[in-house]
């Protein structure tokens, strides 16, 4: 397993106008992008750890587990110094027996206290997959309301770099399909440390998708999130920049290709809206609706295989919608390839969607060159 | 795919004799304790040390080990060429030529090499993602396997896998997924049977894999349909950042199930490792069922690229493993020592070691990325792909039998 830091982006414009920040930022290389010394920021690992560190602080039930956590300070250090903070009692390393630990993180939610699995990556929570979602998410269904489950399941899902196919799939759909699951997906480091702490707070399981190559990314630590009841609503898209000529739909990584996609089309004159879905399920259809009513175009971007896909979710729910009505034109969906993820470089930079893919496929759906 | 050397030294480990491996306590002979080779007539005996082996409900193997010069000097090197393939491997990582995840393995050599002097090309071999030494000695060139870490389409998986996902005819990869690649296992084995041939499978697991509960639904099969599966817990102590007794409640990892006998075997020893699994394929071969064995050995890297291997271990610790138990130092005293072949010989072996390794890189170096029409290839037979194959958008859509 790689334990790499990427540093891959640095604060996008757009986040920036969010706070109001009158700043420019010249496109130069991604690390000089931000600059550190004008505003407080914090990274999407640092806005994890410190959601896990406040809400042990604050809730004694709450505990965490999985592989390399404690003594190693987590595979991509998510947890670093919580094992030296809370103990061994509290930050558990568990052995390799993912089917084991998550099975152990549900019993332990059904009778009182507040675990946090943590999966090295989401590929391998598929060894667990049915004590996520038989035991995990129907038990509460089946005993008639009489045995809650609040737990969370975390960790990094979706492609990172060169790690072929069974390193790199994107399971929103997977688990945005089961009642029961609540699922979120975590693009910046203010839908780390909210959609974290919410998940935590949530008296029902839930997934908590993250991704690797954000980790070492760092975003603006606003006031907001410096409180230690700052939550995000699980439910809620943001809307990540506001445009009216297209939608475009985003969760994850795939968020940042969308907002440079939409910069890059701001030079033509073309404005797109972008939204970071955050929730999976529920999916918050109604702030696509009123975007769509307001742009008349849809895109969605994800880095899932395209077949049953959340594309194809948004889709359906579009065109159930009145929202339907206001289209000009076919929702464009935009995904990972039909493929297992190929190792080589130039395969699979073909498997996946890119600021440029989403660029074009913005003019196509508008019809201008 | 020719090499001449290992493919000699297979048919060599084939009709070697293995009469004398059951009920080794009785069959120490005369120069028991001693551990000076005797020497005749071009081959050479060892008595390995009294600590090599230990037997969970069966007989530990003959301490008597016999082996041809000839023999012996292809095992060193093997041994070496495996050695130079990793290191290879290292450098081309640490110049960016090879991405995402690499785990090698030096100072496991002993096992994928002694495995493959003692099992037939008919036996199966599986294993998880440190897999470039297996992929070797299972017939896979350097050059296959270079150009495989770095995404070429000469790679011995077209660039497809990388690093964690490498095959050769009856070597069943280079698995990712930690201990998923044990019921594969058992599940060649049961098609050896199921066939008639008279082959085993060799199914490779680390010590941390060895606590998946799959592992154990293993055993349960294996035994219960009587497989010829020899189950071989590459125990290297650690499973990435965790040493295994953090991981195992009972980390003596040849004893894990009380119906399958078990072996633990010295895995820095070469010949230990033959032997062992020479003795553990005639327990198969003869239709008692699986086995279990432990083979101790020790990784002198981090787990993988991004791990240092430092910070759940003393650099003293490596240090010490590496200059006391080396697999290759420790066998090239042996042949130095018992007179198969002076400094000079093994000198020469590990030039040509490295020159074979060396111009495999600079091939793989220099060969062209996979087409871009082989991304859609592969997923499913040809001419029974399903009718299409979305790309990212409906454009890069893939229509076959067009
Ligand atoms: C199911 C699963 N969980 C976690 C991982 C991440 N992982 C890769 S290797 C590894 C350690 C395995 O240790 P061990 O079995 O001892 O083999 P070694 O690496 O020492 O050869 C872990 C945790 C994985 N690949 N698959
Ligand atoms: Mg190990």
């Amino acid at each position: 397993m790689a334990f790499r830091i990427s540093s891959s982006f640095g604060l996008s414009r757009s986040a920036a106008s969010r706070l109001g920040m009158r700043m420019t930022f010249p496109r130069l290389s991604m690390a000089a992008r931000y600059n550190s010394t004008t505003t407080e920021t914090i990274t999407v690992r640092e806005a994890l750890n410190s959601a896990i560190d406040e809400e042990m602080e604050a809730d004694p039930k709450v505990w965490l587990l999985g592989e390399e956590v404690a003594q190693y300070n987590g595979a991509y250090k998510v947890t670093k110094g919580l094992l030296d903070k809370y103990g061994p009692d509290r930050i558990v390393d568990t052995p390799i027996t993912e089917m084991g630990f998550a099975g152990i993180a549900v019993g332990a939610a059904l009778s009182g206290t507040k675990p946090i699995c943590e999966f090295m990556t989401f590929n391998f929570a598929m060894q667990a997959i049915d004590q996520i979602i038989n035991s995990g998410g129907k038990t509460y269904y089946m005993s008639g309301g009489q045995v809650p489950c609040p737990v969370v399941f975390r960790g990094p899902n979706g492609a990172a770099a060169g790690v072929a196919a069974q390193h790199s799939q994107d399971y929103a759909s997977w688990y945005g399909q089961i009642p029961g699951l609540k699922v979120v997906s975590i693009f910046d480091a203010e839908d780390a440390k909210g959609l974290l702490k919410a998940a935590i707070r949530d008296p029902n399981p839930v997934i908590v998708l993250e991704n690797e190559l954000m980790y070492g990314t760092s975003f603006p630590l606003t006031e907001a999130m410096k409180s230690k009841d700052f939550v995000l609503p699980i439910g809620k898209a943001k809307i990540a920049r506001e445009g009216k000529d297209i939608t475009i739909v985003a969760h994850s990584r795939p968020v940042q290709f969308s907002l440079d996609a939409a910069e890059k089309l701001a030079k033509e004159g073309i404005s797109a809206e972008v939204i970071n879905l955050r929730s999976i399920r529920p999916l918050d259809i109604d702030t696509i609706i009123k975007s769509v009513k307001k742009t008349n175009h849809l895109v969605t971007v994800e880095q899932g295989f395209p077949v049953c896909g959340m594309g194809s979710e948004i889709s359906a729910q579009i065109m159930e919608s009145e929202a339907f009505d206001y289209l000009d034109a076919p929702v464009c969906r935009i995904a990972g390839a039909d493929v297992p993820m190929p190792y080589a470089r130039n395969l699979e930079d073909l498997s996946l969607p890119t600021e440029e893919t989403i660029y074009k496929q913005v003019k196509r759906v508008l019809n201008v060159q | 795919m020719f090499r001449p050397v290992s493919s000699l030294a297979s048919t060599l480990a084939r009709t070697s004799k293995t009469t004398a491996l059951f009920g080794s306590k009785s069959a120490i002979r005369g120069f028991a304790s001693a551990s000076l080779p005797l020497r005749n007539a071009g081959s050479v005996s060892f008595t390995l040390p009294e600590d090599t082996f230990e037997g969970y409900n069966i007989d530990t193997p003959s301490r008597e080990v016999t082996l041809t010069n000839e023999e012996a000097i292809n095992m060193y090197t093997e041994l070496q060429r495996v050695r130079r393939l990793e290191m290879a491997a290292d450098a081309s990582y640490k110049s960016k030529l090879i991405r995402g995840f690499c785990h090698l393995c030096i100072g496991q050599e002993a096992v994928p090499v002694g495995i493959e002097f003692a099992i037939s090309k008919e036996d199966a071999v599986i294993t998880s993602y440190r897999c470039h030494g297996f992929t070797y000695t299972r017939g896979g060139t350097p050059h296959e396997i270079l150009a495989e870490l770095m995404g070429r389409h000469t790679g011995i998986s077209k660039g497809k896998g990388g690093s964690m996902h490498m095959f050769t005819p009856n070597f069943f990869g280079g698995n990712g997924i930690v201990g998923a690649q044990v019921p594969l296992g058992a599940g060649i084995a049961f098609s050896q049977k199921y066939l008639g041939k008279n082959a085993c499978t060799i199914n490779l697991y680390g010590d941390g894999a060895a606590n998946q509960g799959q592992v154990f639904e293993t055993y349960n099969m294996a035994k219960l349909w009587n497989l010829p599966v020899i189950f071989v817990c590459e125990n290297n102590k650690y499973g990435m950042g965790t040493a295994a007794s953090r991981a195992a409640a009972n980390s003596e990892y040849h004893t894990r199930c009380e119906y399958i006998p078990g072996i633990k075997a010295n895995g820095m020893d070469i010949l230990a490792v033959r032997r062992a699994i020479e003795y553990a394929r005639e327990h198969c071969l003869f239709g008692k069922g699986p086995i279990i064995l432990e083979l101790s050995t020790y990784r002198y890297g981090g787990h993988s690229m991004s791990d240092p291997g430092t910070t759940y271990r003393t650099r003293e610790e490596v240090q010490h493993m590496r200059s006391t138990r080396d697999p290759i130092s420790s066998f090239k005293m042996r042949l130095i020592e018992s007179g198969v072949a002076t400094e000079e010989q093994i000198k020469s072996i590990d030039k040509d070691a490295k020159k074979m390794v060396d111009q495999a890189l600079a091939q793989a170096k220099q060969d062209p990325e996979p087409p871009i029409s082989d991304l859609f290839n592969h997923v499913y037979a040809p001419g029974t792909e399903v009718p299409s194959l979305r790309g990212r958008v409906p454009e890069e859509t893939h229509y076959f039998n067009q």
